[in-house]
């Protein structure tokens, strides 16, 4: 064998290794990613969480002047049934004359109670206060209490899904 | 043929010995802040025993979590309570110990070259201990753990983009839940104390290499060693061992009659996801980074971000101050303002307890800056320093 083509046959080893390197790097990267991704989904709610995302609620049920909480997401949903001489706020107002709205506060996030007898809701942690309509109207809460996304259909709510009116109502 | 021999035949453990102890020299120009390393690693070792006790009667279940804590280990275990005020009382003082390590690693200097991996080691070290005790304290499952992880998980809600989604997937739930409570006790009892032991070895590594500082900052040339050093082992560990004691004495005190200050009343009642207790507050090492938290009152995205930086600016000690003088016993202006760090830092402890309104949010703004003004102020000492220096300064 001449110098040249050991030469030759020098490069073309380490071509070739280089070559079995990267393949085995490329596979390794891979495997690694698939295994992270792996890891990544185990940490995803389980389906029986993801079961509590929506929660399905017939608003015909709650009487005039009746509020009802239900849990959505592991949070209260205050769902009251206004009367005439509530405070009055269209846009505010599900279906004509239902508020519905995630029952923590928006201050540090304490539990409000309804007062019938003043018609508000009162925050024990720190004093603050919102009216039937969720809007704070005393205390420090920065902002009304929030509105769950949700759906009509018919008279059921829909809790944890946007729909045209939900959508209306945070634009406007 | 005794044992070591046997033992150094197949090991060469006379070799180690001699490299790691007998022959690793410590300056003699260091003083009793030197001996906090040592101090710490004794503190993990309690912390990790008495955790292993712990774990043979916790239960890292939502519905079990809380009784198997406060009925069965406080009441039905024998030395039950010994373990569990051991681990409390441990995980609190380890932070004062870190802190005054950490105080003691900036004032000297220790950050400087060729030192920078032993400090960024250990800042990850304390990163991984915060991590640890945030975990670690929602297992007990009371009213202060849940609000004190539903609180700390919600702050990545403002991530741009990602933020609602990624609080879902660190919680496994819309709410702090049982999900969150099993990968807490994961993260708590297997993953975050092996990187703490790795990081460990890592951070002793690197300080045999580069030897430790002293208090002039001026490194003992080789040939010297014996002359200006003391032998690791016996001569430096007889010294610890008194620190240790005294120590160990006050540990103990604290566990016996004043174990109440790592032991929050409020976590004594069951976690209730639908109450949140009146006033949240961390536990007293968290307290001065809560402060900065609210101290940009006015700016609720501007004090996220302070936080973030105040939790890692430390980390960036060694580009930050570059000044060619390594200690601080030789830096008159970097001592003022060393102080009135160390001042602030405190302030911001207590003040991170009261209530943030009126004159309180004002002084948690003021002690913040002040805060942040330390870091920014060591590049401008240390150019100063440079020029001095330049000038005909006497470098020490």
């Amino acid at each position: 064998m001449s110098n040249e083509e050991k030469l030759e046959k020098n490069e073309e080893n380490i071509s070739r290794r280089d070559f079995l390197l990267y393949a085995m790097g490329a596979w390794a990267t891979v495997g690694v990613g698939y295994a992270l991704y792996a890891m990544y989904k185990t940490w995803e709610p389980l389906p029986e969480v993801m079961a509590q995302a929506t929660v399905k609620f017939d608003l015909s049920k709650v009487k005039p002047g009746e509020l009802k909480v239900i849990s959505w997401r592991g949070k209260p949903v205050f769902i009251l049934h206004k009367t005439k001489d509530m405070t009055k706020c269209p846009e505010r107002t599900v279906a004509g004359e239902y508020t519905v709205v995630i029952g923590v506060c928006t201050h540090l996030g304490c539990i409000p109670n309804w007062e019938p007898d003043k018609k508000i809701w009162h925050c024990p942690c720190h004093g603050g206060e919102y009216n039937a309509c969720g809007v704070n109207i005393f205390g420090p809460p920065p902002r009304p209490l929030d509105i769950p996304p949700f759906k009509l259909e018919g008279t059921i709510i829909v809790l944890g899904e946007e729909g045209p009116e939900y959508r209306k109502m945070i634009s406007g | 043929m005794k044992l070591i021999d046997w033992l150094d035949e197949r090991l060469a453990v006379r070799q180690l010995i001699k490299v790691m102890m007998t022959e690793y020299y410590v300056p003699k120009n260091i003083n009793f802040l030197w001996s906090f390393g040592v101090l710490i690693i004794l503190t993990l070792t309690i912390l990790i025993i008495s955790g292993i006790f712990l774990l043979m009667y916790y239960k890292p279940d939502a519905n079990l979590a809380f009784d198997s804590v406060n009925k069965t280990i406080m009441m039905d275990v024998s030395y039950g309570w010994i373990f569990r005020h051991v681990h409390a009382v441990g995980a609190s003082i380890i932070f004062l110990l870190l802190y005054i390590h950490m105080a003691r690693g900036i004032y000297y200097g220790s950050f400087k070259p060729p030192r920078e991996i032993v400090w960024i080691t250990g800042y990850v070290l304390f990163i991984l201990m915060s991590a640890t005790a945030f975990t670690g304290y929602l297992l007990p499952w009371g009213q202060m753990s849940y609000w004190a992880a539903q609180t700390i998980t919600t702050l990545f809600e403002k991530i741009p983009f990602i933020g609602p989604d990624l609080v879902i997937w660190i919680r496994g739930h819309f709410i702090v839940e049982d999900p969150t409570l099993t990968r807490f006790f994961a993260l708590h009892v297997v993953f975050l104390p092996l990187l703490l032991i790795i990081f460990t070895a890592i951070h002793l590594y690197a300080v045999r290499i580069v030897g430790s500082n002293n208090e002039d900052g001026v490194p003992i040339p080789k040939e010297e060693k014996k002359k200006k050093g003391i032998p690791f082992w016996p001569v430096f560990m007889a010294k610890e061992y008194f620190v240790m004691a005294v120590f160990l004495t006050f540990f103990f005190f604290l566990v016996f009659f004043h174990y109440e200050f790592a032991m929050d009343p409020i976590n004594f009642t069951p976690a209730n996801k639908l109450q949140t207790p009146p006033h949240i507050y961390p536990e007293w090492y968290f307290l001065a980074y809560y402060e900065v938290l609210r101290g940009f009152f006015f700016s609720q995205n501007l004090g996220l971000i302070a936080f973030v930086l105040s939790m890692f600016i430390a980390m960036f000690l060694p580009w930050l101050d570059k000044s060619p003088i390594v200690s601080g016993k030789h830096r008159p202006m970097f001592q003022v303002a060393f102080w009135i760090f160390i001042l602030d830092f405190v302030f911001l402890t207590v003040l991170g307890k009261l209530p943030p309104t009126g004159l309180y949010a004002w002084l948690g703004l003021i002690g913040s800056i002040i805060f942040f003004a330390f870091f920014f102020s060591l590049p401008i000492i240390s150019k100063i320093e440079r020029k001095q220096i330049e000038n005909g300064g006497n470098k020490k």
